[in-house]
């Protein structure tokens, strides 16, 4: 409160000051002190106070941020356990082999007891596995750290590179207008219309039939997300440069003669942000549950590397105890991309609300 | 290739020669007032002309230049071929009339595609500026007066190559510009500069008013690097901004104080000429004045020519030395300030000056009322423009239009009243 009646007595002061501004090269004692004082906040810093006002958004930062931190530093404490780590010390299978023989008329029987170590899996919760072992004997807790890393690095490479080419196509095709627009329009119609599920299909199988497995796969899966995802950020950039196009500031900029390039990454791109990390942050959630959707469909990334989206894959087994009886298998999965997915879109609500103008109390 | 670049040479130096012919002229003026104050400052003037001249030609040796046929470049470039439109010889202006003009723009014309056939040909189109010539000398302001959506914005925007003109000549410092390309453009942009009637929209709101300001100066390096922030200091100081603003942005500043930043950033890259686009409109009146005497003191300065747009006539008698009056996007009359306002000739500015409100209860009231309202320009009457709301209209005037020509001296006028030959 204090801080704005200190900028409305600077501000009515200063018709005077500005025609004795000549004059008076020094501004006075009283002056300095206030401008001291007033603290001047960048439109990006007003952005993060009105939205740290909002709980909704602070809870699904803090979620992402407890999300990340246990993805990515976790596993570094758990020793040599690794995601495809099988536990073999499963309750030992005995097996007794009786051997007859006979000697001298006598008959002896010797038992040759085996101990096998079996696998063990379907265990649960306990404190050597957190949150139980699964089907395979892989510790599920570790997978689950394991597999955040990938979804989340997924969703935050695809959403990064298919901004960085929606916002380059876009503000071309925004900027240039007449024939270059048209052209680039009618391609991005091309991307927006194709269903991207079916072609995600035939990719994998392609990548099935040409035997790119493991983690190439996974590189792949970008490349083919990026590649259906960028038209839709094109397309709004595109339209949000056309309006800024017609504002007074760019004609401002065209008459100081600055060269394009400066006009589109300085003038127009700056002012397109506030939507771009709106539909990053949403894209962000949209992602994962593709990933995790392609995973599940076992045409993701393939086992033993762990997604969330593959540790939901065992449910298509067939194994129906799975489902009634596991829920520390699968349960935890789910539960992971449900509350990443939550997150983003607080996260991406509370950014819009704070960078829409009207929205201001 | 080496055609071209030899005609860029040529046009250095005719730029630099047009720039010693300038310097003549102050220094001229220097001797009569007999003060080593003022020859000082031509000096000055003489060294900053150097630095421009150093400046366009240095882009010209480095840049490699690309040659697009003009049929393919005529596909990315939204507008109509001028040649249909040009029903006129042009005329080059004289030696004496480009030495004594910073701008001359003969019969400029503005027309915007409104519907276009099946293959994308305009057929009909808004004729924003129709056949428009105006001549500013050096250092004055011509005012240019009308009402809303005549067409006095789309011709100051038109004449500073912000639209792509229809047709018509416009010379610059002594240069013809008609067909520079937008990077040619960007060479002579130093020296013309816009302040936008619409304080809020014309600052970007993502830039602090130092960077706002600083932008011009360090693209087209006005000043070396180190010394931006001390020079935008000092301009912002001048146009009555306080240091402690540097770090501000758009949105923390009253109109006043963004018509301040505006006028600051027009004047940071040095121009010799400023349209002023309705630049207190959007302003209260105690505030207009002091913009209004900020402009007139700077024009004293440093021999800035305006053109001033308004709709506001006493604000522009206050400011101007000539004046232009457009109806529907063609000049009507045009003249010294004193002749336009007290001895008006064309039906139009009377009733325009007839409008005006005078601050005396008792006074008889003898305002010419012009009836309905302005046509559209996209269907303009036939004949005189005006003939539909001329309290003076006759025959001839639905039939055909009236010359633009001068009957005293720097006066002329458009219509039917006077003698037409």
């Amino acid at each position: 409160m204090n801080e704005e009646e200190k900028i409305i007595t600077e501000e009515s002061s200063l018709p005077q000051n500005a025609e004795h501004a000549e004059a008076q090269p020094d501004p006075g004692q009283g002056q300095t002190s206030l401008s001291d004082s007033v603290k001047t906040l960048s439109p990006g810093q007003l952005v993060l106070k009105r939205f740290f006002r909002s709980k909704l958004s602070i809870v699904g930062l803090a979620v992402l941020v407890a999300l990340f931190l246990i993805c990515f530093i976790g596993p570094f404490f758990c020793g040599d356990v690794s995601y495809d780590t099988v536990d073999l010390n499963g309750a030992p299978q005995v097996t007794t082999e009786p051997i007859v023989f006979v000697v001298d008329g006598v008959e002896y029987t010797m038992y040759d007891i085996q101990y096998t170590p079996s696998i063990n899996m379907k265990d649960y919760p306990s404190a050597d596995h957190l949150l139980g072992t699964d089907e395979h004997g892989r510790d599920v807790f570790v997978r689950l750290m394991y597999g955040g890393r990938v979804s989340l690095t997924i969703g935050f490479v695809v959403v990064l590179l298919e901004t960085l080419v929606g916002v380059i196509i876009g503000g071309i095709a925004g900027y240039c207008g007449g024939i270059v627009d048209q052209i680039i329009m009618r391609i991005v119609d091309v991307f927006y219309c194709v269903p991207q599920m079916p072609i995600l299909f035939i990719c994998s199988a392609i990548m099935s039939a040409n035997e790119i497995n493991g983690f190439a796969r996974i590189y792949w899966l970008l490349l083919v997300l990026i590649v259906f995802g960028w038209a839709g950020t094109a397309r709004m950039v595109r339209g949000q440069i056309l309006s800024l196009r017609e504002q007074e500031f760019m004609l401002a900029a065209r008459s100081m003669g600055l060269p394009a390039g400066r006009k589109i990454f300085r003038h127009l791109i700056p002012n397109v942000m506030p939507q771009l990390i709106v539909s990053m942050t949403l894209g962000l959630g949209g992602i994962i549950l593709t990933e995790s959707t392609l995973s599940f469909l076992n045409l993701g990334v393939p086992p033993p590397y762990a997604t969330w989206g593959n540790m939901l894959g065992c449910l298509t087994s067939g194994d129906f105890t799975i489902i009634s009886n596991f829920f520390n298998i699968w349960g935890p999965a789910g539960i992971c991309i449900m509350l990443a997915v939550l997150s983003f879109n607080f996260i991406g609500d509370g950014l819009r609300d704070a960078f829409d103008p009207k929205m201001k109390k | 290739m080496s055609d071209k670049i030899n005609g860029e040479q040529n046009e250095n130096i005719e730029a630099a020669e047009n720039a010693a012919a300038e310097e003549n002229v102050v220094t001229a003026v220097a001797d009569v007032n007999t003060e080593t104050g003022a020859a000082a400052e031509a000096d000055e003037i003489s060294a900053e002309t150097e630095d421009t001249a150093k400046k366009n030609s240095a882009p010209v040796k480095q840049k490699k230049k690309i040659k697009v046929p003009e049929s393919i470049r005529k596909l990315f470039v939204k507008g109509i071929a001028t040649s249909q439109f040009k029903n006129y010889e042009s005329v080059t202006p004289s030696e004496q009339e480009l030495s004594e003009n910073i701008l001359i723009a003969n019969h400029v014309k503005q027309y915007f595609p409104i519907e276009t056939n099946i293959i994308g040909q305009p057929t009909r189109f808004l004729k924003a500026v129709d056949d428009v010539s105006v001549r500013i000398p050096y250092g004055k302001t011509v005012g240019i007066v009308g009402e809303s959506g005549c067409g006095k914005t789309t011709l100051g925007r038109t004449i500073l190559g912000l639209y792509r003109k229809t047709a018509g000549d416009v010379y610059f410092n002594g240069r013809n510009i008609t067909n520079y390309s937008n990077r040619k453009m960007n060479t002579v942009r130093t020296d013309m500069q816009v302040i936008f009637q619409d304080p809020y929209s014309s600052l970007s709101p993502r830039f602090s008013i130092g960077n706002i300001i600083a932008e011009g100066v360090a693209v087209h390096k006005i000043v070396p690097k180190k010394d931006i922030k001390d020079y935008v200091m000092n301009i912002m100081a001048r146009c009555g901004l306080q240091p402690q603003h540097y770090e501000r942005y758009p949105y923390e500043f009253s109109g006043g104080q963004r018509q301040r930043i505006c006028i600051a950033r027009a004047l940071a890259i040095n121009p010799k000429f400023i349209v002023c686009d309705e630049p207190v409109s959007a302003l209260d009146v105690s505030i207009q004045a002091q913009i209004l005497n900020l402009l007139k003191e700077l024009q004293e300065e440093r021999s800035i020519a305006y053109m001033f747009i308004s709709h506001d006539l006493s604000v522009v008698q206050h400011i101007s030395d000539s004046v232009g009056v457009m109806y529907l996007g063609s000049m009507v009359e045009s003249g010294p300030t004193d002749a336009i306002f007290y001895d008006p000739m064309h039906p139009y500015t009377r009733s325009l000056l007839s409008a005006v409100p005078v601050p005396d209860p008792r006074r008889k009231s003898d305002r010419v009322i012009l009836g309905g309202s302005i046509p559209s320009p996209a269907n303009p009457p036939s004949g005189c423009r005006f003939h539909t709301r001329c309290p003076e209209c006759m025959p001839v005037c639905s039939q055909t239009a009236p010359v633009y020509k001068e009957y005293k001296p720097g006066h002329f006028c458009a219509c039917h009243l006077y003698p037409q030959d």
